[in-house]
């Protein structure tokens, strides 16, 4: 279905129900606590000026602790550079749309601000399709879902210890035999016998 | 495949190495109308044309085996049209597309549980050497880390035209393979069934990251210019 034949949604209704709501700058999704989550969705789901009643996809954002620069006008009437400082956070990111009034795309994020101990609100009260995406989204970047019944590492094998979405991730350095490495691939080969002392000799 | 002509030039000239003749002479004396055979070379020559491969795909290369195998490209013209669903009944494992860390144990069981004489065709770049995801966290970085391939096929993905020459490659070493009597370097009558230690799950890897006894990094590659182009 492609999405030039759906109405645009007017988020207007909804940011009045829920004025804690925020609604992103370019991206224009909503942006919610955890602890809400649930009755927004809700509201989406229930409300006739939505009936956004498909959650066609669910994903994970990572976000480290960055200096985002942004231009204003001061008091002088100057545009000016200011660094803001991002703290880290986590984004759980969920795509609706309405298959019966043919409406889309919201698109609603949860934000986790304690990036070390990541907690969402889990959809599966709601949306059942939420079961198998949050599942993959607990396997590769580790945030934990309340309310979700069956929270297990879909993709990586049961005794896998990390989350290979996180930023902070290091993978593991099987980087033995590489015969046309390049970039960073070189640097890592490098570190094992055989590269390093071949390509120093050159 | 093993170098044959190194079992070939064996010390101790027993009946069946006494009547094992080169490809030339044999095609010579045929000329002459004198057609000279020995047991093994009938033995693998019906067992050449008889490979039965397993029923098994892993990725998008697995299409094109499917593909070979169908009416256009037709695999049963070589005598290989049996695709067995259980590897108890096949004797060619090919490793069709991207072998994960998750799914790589798997392969080395199924490779296990097939009785012998039996071979491995590591099918495109991903089975050769992790392909397009060779940097991935979750991709294997060849199925010759863990068990013994005995013909490449490059390509992503290969053509069915390249699976069938690896085919008639495989068969050509079939046919090398010297099974009866001394010398005999086909596994299924010298070392029983091989069985290759399965690699397990653990937190970070697979442990082991690769068998030693299968595969080693190359000790050293020389003149590996500093930006490793070759
Ligand atoms: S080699 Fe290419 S076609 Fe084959 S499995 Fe890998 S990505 Fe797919």
């Amino acid at each position: 279905m492609p999405v030039s034949d759906e109405t645009p949604v007017d988020l207007a209704p909804v940011l009045e129900s829920f004025p804690s709501l925020e609604v992103e700058k370019g991206t224009g999704a909503l942006i919610t606590q955890p602890a809400l989550v649930l009755e927004v969705v809700q509201f989406l789901r229930d409300d006739p000026r939505y009936r956004l009643d498909y959650l066609s996809n669910v994903t994970g954002i990572d976000y480290l602790a960055t200096v985002r620069k942004e231009k204003r006008v001061n008091e002088e009437g100057k545009t000016e550079i200011v660094k803001i400082d991002e703290p880290p956070r986590m984004d759980v990111v969920y795509h609706f749309y309405s298959m019966s009034e043919k409406r889309g795309l919201v698109t609603l994020k949860q934000r986790i601000t304690d990036r070390d101990r990541p907690v969402a609100t889990s959809l599966m009260p709601l949306f059942r399709s939420a079961e198998f995406q949050e599942r993959e989204v607990y396997d590769l970047f580790g945030i934990d879902f309340q309310g979700h019944l069956d929270l297990r590492r879909l993709l990586m094998w049961e005794e896998f210890e990390d989350f290979p979405m996180r930023r902070d991730y290091v993978e593991p350095d099987d980087y033995e035999y590489e015969p046309t490495p390049h970039g960073e691939v070189l640097e890592k080969a490098k570190t094992h016998a055989g590269l390093g002392e071949g390509g120093s000799e050159e | 495949m093993e170098d044959p002509s190194k079992s070939t030039t064996s010390e101790a000239h027993t009946l069946s190495d006494s009547v094992d003749l080169d490809d030339a002479t044999r095609s010579e004396m045929e000329k002459a109308g004198v057609i000279v055979s020995s047991v093994d070379w009938l033995y693998n020559w019906a067992r050449s044309g008889s490979v039965w491969p397993l029923q098994f795909g892993l990725a998008c290369c697995a299409i094109e085996m499917i593909c070979s195998a169908g009416s256009r490209y037709d695999i049963a013209r070589f005598g290989s049209e049996v695709f067995r669903p259980s590897p108890r009944q096949a004797d060619l494992l090919i490793v069709s597309g991207t072998v994960t860390k998750k799914m790589a144990p798997q392969v080395v069981r199924i490779f296990n549980q097939m009785p012998e004489p039996k071979y491995v065709i590591a099918m495109g770049a991903c089975a050769i050497s992790g392909g397009p995801f060779k940097q991935g966290y979750n991709v294997l970085k060849g199925i010759d880390r863990y068990i013994p391939v005995d013909v490449y096929i490059p390509g992503c993905p290969p053509r069915p035209e390249a699976v069938l020459h690896s085919l008639m490659t495989l068969q050509k070493g079939i046919r090398r393979q010297r099974t009866l009597g001394k010398g005999s370097n086909n596994p299924a009558y010298v070392e029983g069934n091989r069985e290759y230690p399965v690699p397990s799950f653990s937190g970070k890897d697979l442990d082991p990251p690769y068998n030693p006894e299968v595969w080693q990094p190359p000790e050293k590659r020389p003149n590996m210019p500093e930006d490793g182009c070759p």
